[in-house]
């Protein structure tokens, strides 16, 4: 039994001209795995992320949490299931002490009762637990916001862009936290815009314009890329990028920071002249572009 | 002549040092990255360098205007995007460019040409008139840094532009950047995404209020003999002793 299960899930918004924001959603997600939801702004996340916390309800399908049926049994989920939302939702007025103590209220439980399970992550934030939510910094509201999520001991977590908008730092310590969590048996869904953060999850799913594109390990995804990719550069990357996309020899051709990534038709690389080439391994950004350029789907 | 050129630039807040004594230059036609971790004092270095806030010490031109005397002059000189704001949402794609336009002192002639030339080289006719709100938020970063560019400013300061895109049309949208730095307009790109850094030519990393580093990407991974520049970047960033705002 799948700790998620979302079999056909479609959500359309708006009357006359309505918008897709889900299109025929299927996959699973295993106990205890850390799988990741990957895709840009638009693309349904937060909407897929809704109906599986039982705040909003599907046009078709079904979904369910721990074989609960997120709209039959909706009130046993939330016993169960934590949400983080990517707007930071906790009371601003409140200290972070007040903050824990609050939402552990609301389940019935108590900060001491469930100290040793948030504890890793509690102790970075401890030494300002009587400071107020709204006077801290990015990073650490954070991790309040996950104690808070946690403190409950639920055993499905759902995590919308909890890194967008982070430095890096802080973005780097909060994935550690959450592999960390995977160690406690928690199933977590954690959604983000940025494709470098892939890598940390067991699995991920590509998403864009409400369709999945592809579900697999982050190093299956890579592995199915099709084609032979080299990275180029030149002295002006600008006029090669221009050349380039004239070329009829070249597939395709993006920029990726400062060298450009190119396939070529038919596999077969052609020398360039005037430039720096070198047959490369893809990243899951090559592979969401590439996917992107073979849907069917445009912006 | 250089775009950027400061030197001792630094900024107190009572006894705060935000901004302590960063010093550096930046071509014309480059693009040049401003990194540092939330609380380094980013914001308020390009406050200065933007003529909205006076400096405690040190010099510094903008596009060639002196950022204490000249403020106005920078200002006129200058344009500015961010993800979080630069376009009404309640305005048509041609009214906000008539707005900056307007507020540039550009002619209304001047504005229509301009106009037109941008929906076309942007294709959207079929948007041009449809509220900036309605958009997909790949149209309205392009359109954002077409309408900062439109009085074709010597410097464009971009802040975390490209957040939360598809990747495709993060490329196109630096392909705009590209194509501005090509026609000799700057761009001064601040963001604590490393991999919106690597697009840069020259980027520098801020840590407490000072500049700890400062080179193309493929030097600094060289010289703190990283894999990338979120390794770089971590690196230095640790070390901040500043909690952040």
């Amino acid at each position: 039994m799948a700790a998620i299960s979302i079999n056909n899930i479609t959500k359309m918004y708006g009357g006359e001209s309505p918008v897709k924001a889900l299109q025929n959603i299927n996959f699973e997600v295993n106990h205890g795995e850390l799988f990741g939801l990957i895709g840009p702004d638009g693309a349904g996340k937060t909407s897929l992320f809704r109906i599986l916390a039982t705040l909003l309800l599907p046009d078709k399908g079904s979904a369910s949490i721990e074989n609960l049926d997120v709209v039959n049994h909706y009130r046993e989920i939330r016993n169960i299931l934590s949400y983080m939302p990517g707007k930071f939702s906790l009371y601003q007025d409140l200290t972070i002490k007040e903050n824990l103590e609050f939402f552990a209220g609301l389940f019935g439980t108590t900060l001491d009762a469930n100290y040793e399970f948030i504890k890793d992550i509690y102790v970075q934030i401890e030494p300002f637990k009587n400071r107020r939510a709204g006077q801290l910094s990015g990073g650490m509201k954070q991790k309040l916001a996950l104690c808070c999520s946690l403190i409950h001991k639920p055993s499905i977590l759902l995590l919308d862009e909890p890194t967008t908008g982070v430095d890096p730092v802080s973005r780097k310590e909060f994935w550690e936290m959450l592999r960390t969590l995977r160690n406690q048996n928690i199933t977590t869904l954690v959604s983000t815009p940025y494709m470098d953060e892939a890598n940390m999850c067991d699995r991920i799913a590509l998403i864009q314009n409400g369709q999945i594109m592809s579900i697999n390990t982050p190093s299956g995804i890579l592995d199915q890329f099709p084609y032979r990719l080299f990275a180029i550069k030149s002295n002006n990357n600008y006029h090669l990028l221009q050349k380039l996309k004239d070329n009829s020899e070249i597939r395709s051709c993006y920029i990726f920071g400062e060298y450009l990534h190119i396939t070529f038709q038919d596999n077969r690389p052609i020398e360039i002249h005037g430039t720096e080439m070198m047959e490369i391994k893809p990243g899951i950004e090559d592979c969401f572009i590439e996917l992107m350029d073979n849907g069917s789907n445009n912006n | 002549m250089e775009a950027i050129i400061i030197k001792d630039l630094t900024k107190k807040f009572g006894s705060f040092t935000a901004v302590d004594h960063i010093s550096f230059e930046v071509g014309q036609g480059e693009i040049f990255g401003f990194l540092g971790a939330n609380g380094a004092g980013k914001t308020t270095a390009m406050r200065m360098l933007c003529g909205l806030l006076e400096p405690t010490s040190g010099q510094g031109t903008v596009a060639g205007y002196d950022i204490y005397k000249q403020r106005d002059l920078v200002k006129q000189n200058i344009g500015y995007m961010s993800q979080k704001f630069s376009l009404y949402e309640d305005l048509t794609i041609k009214e906000n460019m008539r707005l900056f336009g307007g507020i540039y002192g550009m002619s209304d002639k001047e504005i229509k040409m301009k106009g037109e030339q941008v929906i076309q080289d942007l294709s959207l006719q079929n948007e041009q008139n449809a509220l900036v709100e309605s958009l997909p938020l790949g149209i309205k970063q392009k359109v954002s840094f077409a309408v900062s560019t439109f009085h074709t400013p010597k410097i464009v300061f971009l802040d975390e532009p490209t957040g939360g895109v598809d990747p495709i049309a993060r490329r196109i949208f630096w392909e705009m950047i590209y194509e501005a730095a090509d026609r000799g307009i700057t761009a001064f790109v601040t963001t604590h995404y490393m991999d919106e850094a690597e697009y840069c030519n020259r980027i520098s990393i801020m840590v407490d209020g000072k500049i700890e580093a400062l080179d193309t990407p493929s030097n600094l991974r060289k010289q703190f003999g990283a894999d990338n520049l979120e390794e770089v970047f971590y690196t230095l960033a640790r070390k901040a002793k500043r909690g952040d705002d």
